[in-house]
């Protein structure tokens, strides 16, 4: 029997252990609160961001991990280096596009965001993130009801 | 603060900032000054919406009047006809749309429909009797206005193998550039014999072009050179010392590769616009304008253009448009993601 799906069997790996956010020793209240790789992490997967093929969160899948997320709160900067689960994953810009709407949605306006397939995990490596990175083709995207709906089903909440 | 090049007092100051767009906006077009009227701006929006910002008497910029219930996606692009009297606005709901301003009213008078998804830009000829749009669908289309409002699809160019950012025409001569994701830039003009519009020249890679997506290009005053700007955080400039017109034999044949102006930007350059004096500004991703001129010291190799002046957090976010008001070359309109549009003027420039 034929599946359809893209990649029938993907290797889960277990949810790793968080990293445990030290608490503050001083109260200073104008120190400045800096968003770190940990706060986006946390951003990315705490609704359990799905594949859009899998009941898996893209942590489960390891699609995204904490070390593939680069973030320099003083330049507003934001880059996140996912990893497909098959070479050839056509979802991979849907991944992408999950990724980059749900830091828009989540991160203040100053941030620059850009979003890649890791370095020689995908295929069509460059045009997935040419197309990823192209704010008019995602614009454009995100007017289009089905994948907005698409998009929707990856980041609703699912607290399992 | 202005970081300045010239060690003169050249300064880029905001007279006013436009709010109004409830989204990014996309694209800015001045108006050609009509007698008795006073100055317009258009502006377009993810909103959906165009709006038309009039100069008052006290010079203050209001909104004269807000276009919406026509497009129903994003308004990408505008551009007024040459008279001042039409507006035409491009949509990713693949239709552009023709304003004819009667009075003080915009009316819609006419929609092109053709395109097969996202129109990506607008652009009338010099003569006002043609109309450019191209697109997502990577065709360019070519629009002949006649009486009554019509306009005849007379040419649908294919050529470029990805979507068209953005097409623009020459000031004088009826040639058509178009640039494009997948990276060159495409110059069109009509076989005399045939009626029929073709490539004459392709600026890729292979003749020192960009090596990403081009976003953007503008044309100075006289027509023979022409600036580019690309997702390679570059811009571009171009020389032609022949008539633009003239078929080339080889692959890199009118239009010559002049400069590369690198090192500047820090992220993809949306926009890029000639001022009638000579000035170019661009506006990029990394929320700053910048604007340069050419560098008539350099003896060693020729020609060569040099950074004039950096306007660092310009706007909040992505500048998408810069423009250069056209009987004003000092008044300098910008539009960015942040929704506002912003009026600069320059000055301290020793012409």
């Amino acid at each position: 029997m034929v599946s359809g799906l893209i990649n029938e069997n993907p290797v889960v790996y277990e949810r790793k252990e968080r990293r445990a956010r030290s608490a503050p020793v001083e109260t200073d209240e104008y120190a400045e609160d800096l968003i770190d790789q940990l706060e986006i992490f946390d951003i990315l997967i705490q609704y359990n961001i799905k594949d859009p093929e899998h009941p898996y969160s893209l942590e489960e899948l390891k699609v995204i991990t904490e070390d593939a997320i680069e973030v320099d709160d003083k330049q507003s900067y934001v880059r996140v280096t996912f990893t497909p689960t098959v070479e050839h994953c056509s979802m991979a810009t849907v991944i992408g596009l999950c990724l980059r709407v749900k830091l828009i949605r989540s991160l203040p306006s100053r941030f620059k965001v850009d979003i890649r397939v890791a370095p020689g995990t995908h295929a069509t490596e460059t045009a997935v993130n040419k197309q990823l990175n192209d704010k008019e083709r995602v614009a454009a995207a995100l007017e289009n009801p089905n994948l907005v709906e698409m998009v929707d089903e990856c980041l609703a909440p699912s607290f399992a | 603060m202005d970081s300045s090049c010239e060690g003169r007092d050249v300064e880029l100051r905001e007279l006013q900032r436009l709010e109004g767009h409830t989204d990014r906006v996309w694209s800015l077009a001045w108006a050609p000054p009509l007698a008795g009227s006073p100055p317009m701006l258009a502006s377009c929006s993810g909103d959906k919406s165009v709006r038309i910002w009039q100069e008052t008497p006290s010079g203050v910029w209001d909104c004269k009047a807000v276009l919406d219930e026509t497009h129903t996606r994003t308004v990408r692009s505008c551009a007024w006809s040459p008279s001042g009297k039409m507006l035409a606005t491009a949509s990713f709901d693949a239709t552009t749309a023709i304003w004819e301003l009667v009075g003080s009213d915009f009316d819609c008078v006419a929609t092109l429909e053709g395109h097969e998804n996202e129109v990506k830009s607008v652009a009338w000829s010099t003569s006002g009797m043609l109309l450019a749009t191209c697109g997502r669908d990577k065709a360019v289309w070519i629009w002949e206005v006649q009486p009554g409002n019509e306009f005849e699809c007379v040419s649908v160019l294919q050529g470029h193998t990805q979507d068209v950012k953005m097409v623009q025409w020459h000031p004088s001569a009826d040639v058509l550039v178009s640039v494009s994701y997948d990276n060159s830039i495409k110059v069109w003009a009509e076989d005399g014999d045939s009626d029929d519009w073709h490539c004459i020249q392709t600026l890729g890679q292979s003749c020192c072009g960009h090596s990403s997506t081009v976003w953007a290009l503008s044309f100075n005053s006289t027509g023979d050179r022409m600036v580019t700007c690309s997702d390679d955080l570059t811009l571009k400039i171009w020389d032609t010392s022949d008539n633009p017109s003239q078929t080339s034999s080889g692959r890199c044949g009118s239009w010559k590769h002049l400069c590369t102006l690198s090192g500047y930007h820090d992220r993809t350059v949306f926009s890029v616009h000639w001022s009638s004096t000579g000035i170019i500004a661009s506006g990029a991703a990394d929320d700053a304008i910048r604007l340069f001129i050419e560098n008539k010291d350099s003896s060693i190799d020729g020609l060569s253009y040099k950074l004039l002046l950096k306007k660092e957090k310009a706007h909040d976010m992505d500048v998408n448009s810069v423009q250069w008001n056209s009987k004003e070359p000092e008044l300098l309109a910008s539009a960015s993601d942040d929704g506002t549009i912003k009026i600069w003027r320059l000055s301290g420039i020793s012409s």
